[in-house]
């Protein structure tokens, strides 16, 4: 059971991923954003299958309810017919094929030099607490990192999207 | 006749385990079977809410109202369905096809999968009335009610025209304003309560007082959030008829309009169900011994009415509203839920936990 639905949520993951960046039918913006949506939710289907129930929510909740939406909506408002009409372009595609390569061997490398092992146990089978207690025991310091690190992003858009500054 | 609701429970637990499916037997059809009641209680709340709007807008405008069809006009949300599936389903030439047919099927499938986690009832025979009992089951009720705002962004987006396009985007900006005020608000009965799970938070009210008394500053930013997530007035921007033509629904007829429309009810009684949960106690009420877990199958059932009568209070007030206040401006309507809530519930979640810190010294 578990295998089956691992292989068919992967399977979609992968699909709908690569129909988001090449997707032979349409080059519309809108149906990329979409079939990332799916990306998204099919990707969280496998954190559930990982006993990771608040990371598979988080996900859907954040990244398909809010940050898709705000892609959609900038989407929108540009002229979607003008970014149809732009020819493909090579050296992004030759450049993102390059990056891609390398990543993928890496990952191959890490996952093939070290061996599968037995499995780990699910430590946190979907327990919220035990998450948010070596969040703010163990991880502060990455936690905090992070937490600026976003605060940073924040101030620099705001400080953009500011046509004059006082 | 008396249900002695053991033996029965009992009787149908050992025929389904012995039947083909194994020992998922009994899971799989009694969450089949929950699901289905769940829907067949769903559906028909649907049709008489909008119903029942009709009618109370009627009385608050000194009309009539629908009183034709049957006894007081009871059987007007069959004639309004029949009428629904029967008219023509226009599609005009200049839509976006695919994503004009899957609109209004998005706006219908979250409000739906909401009720999946919300326990309506305590006990029936052995069987906990909730389809998923989930333990970040909140989490789960947020992150789908956000995927409610693609239904209305897509089918602004494929009507191609300029009016529901005004009514998509405005959705998308207002759903995800209002939805992190939401999120926040809700975070202190978390707080209190230390789990995510809804059937937790009913137990920990029942043991002590209503939520409400606790986190009245919650429920208000929860309750006005509520309204902004379901489109309603005094927030149904997408929607203003009176600029918008209708929004983001101008271009549907038929069956795909009426689609729309039982997408908002839907979502107003998940979200009403939710505030019945989380701030109002859920199934229990604290005279009667109903605080209790059901142990006939006739309390069992008592315990679903009450759940659903403290739902049809909040359906009475969504609509009570709606007729009574006038709509906000756009940016009035940003103001209120950047400047005003967000800070405001963040107070709160800071208050709540000053006083659990003082608490636990």
């Amino acid at each position: 059971m578990e295998a089956l639905l691992f292989y068919i949520f992967s399977a979609l993951t992968l699909v709908c991923g690569f129909l988001v960046v090449a997707n032979p039918l349409t080059r519309n913006p809108v149906t990329s954003a979409m079939f990332l949506v799916l990306t998204i939710i099919s990707m969280a289907g496998l954190f559930v299958l990982l006993n990771a129930f608040f990371l598979a929510a988080v996900q859907i909740m954040v990244y398909a309810g809010a940050v898709i939406v705000l892609f959609l909506f900038v989407i929108m408002l540009l002229d979607i017919h003008e970014v149809e009409k732009q020819p493909v372009n090579y050296f992004s595609v030759t450049v993102g094929m390059l990056a891609l390569l390398s990543i993928g061997g890496v990952l191959i490398k890490a996952i093939v030099t070290s061996g599968v092992g037995d499995g780990l146990e699910a430590v946190t089978v979907g327990s919220t607490k035990k998450l948010g207690l070596s969040l703010f025991t163990d991880y502060v310091l990455p936690f905090e990192i992070m937490g600026v690190l976003l605060l940073v992003g924040m101030i620099g858009v705001i400080l953009l999207s500011k046509k004059t500054l006082r | 006749m008396v249900f002695h609701d053991p033996t029965i429970a009992a009787v149908m637990h050992d025929t389904v385990q012995n039947s083909l499916l194994g020992p998922w037997g009994p899971f799989l059809m009694f969450s089949a079977l929950k699901v289905v009641m769940a829907i067949g209680i769903l559906l028909p709340m649907i049709a008489y809410s909008v119903m029942l709007e009709r009618r109370v807008s009627a009385a608050i405008q000194d009309r009539v109202g629908p009183n034709r069809v049957g006894p007081f006009g009871l059987l007007q949300p069959m004639a309004d369905g029949l009428k629904s599936i029967l008219k023509e389903d226009f599609t005009p030439l200049h839509v976006r096809k695919a994503y004009f047919i899957l609109a209004p099927a998005l706006s219908v499938i979250p409000a739906f999968l909401t009720i999946a986690v919300i326990p309506f009832g305590s006990k029936l025979g052995n069987q906990s009335m909730v389809i998923a009992d989930l333990n970040v089951g909140i989490l789960y009720t947020f992150s789908v009610v956000s995927l409610g705002v693609y239904g209305i962004v897509i089918a602004g987006y494929a009507s191609n025209s300029k009016y529901p396009f005004f009514g998509g985007v405005r959705a998308s900006a207002q759903m995800i304003s209002y939805e992190i005020a939401m999120g926040m608000a809700a975070v202190p009965v978390f707080m209190l309560v230390g789990e995510l799970n809804l059937g937790k938070v009913i137990e920990y009210q029942a043991n002590g007082a209503w939520l409400i008394f606790k986190q009245p500053i919650a429920f208000v930013i929860f309750l006005v959030s509520a309204f902004a997530e379901t489109n309603r007035l005094p927030f149904d921007m997408p929607e203003s008829e009176t600029e918008l033509v209708s929004g983001y629904n101008t271009e549907y007829s038929s069956m795909k309009f009426a689609l729309f429309f039982m997408g908002e009810y839907a979502a107003m009684i998940s979200v009403s169900a939710l505030m019945v949960v989380l701030f109002f106690g859920g199934w229990t009420l604290p005279f009667f011994g109903l605080n209790e877990t059901a142990s006939t199958f006739g309390g069992g059932l008592i315990h679903i009415l009450v759940f659903l009568a403290k739902v049809a209070v909040f359906m009475g007030l969504f609509i009570w509203i709606r007729w009574m206040l006038p709509r906000f401006r756009y940016d009035q309507l940003m103001d209120l839920g950047w400047k005003t809530f967000l800070p405001l519930a963040l107070a709160n979640i800071i208050i709540t936990a000053t006083i659990l810190w003082i608490q636990h010294l």
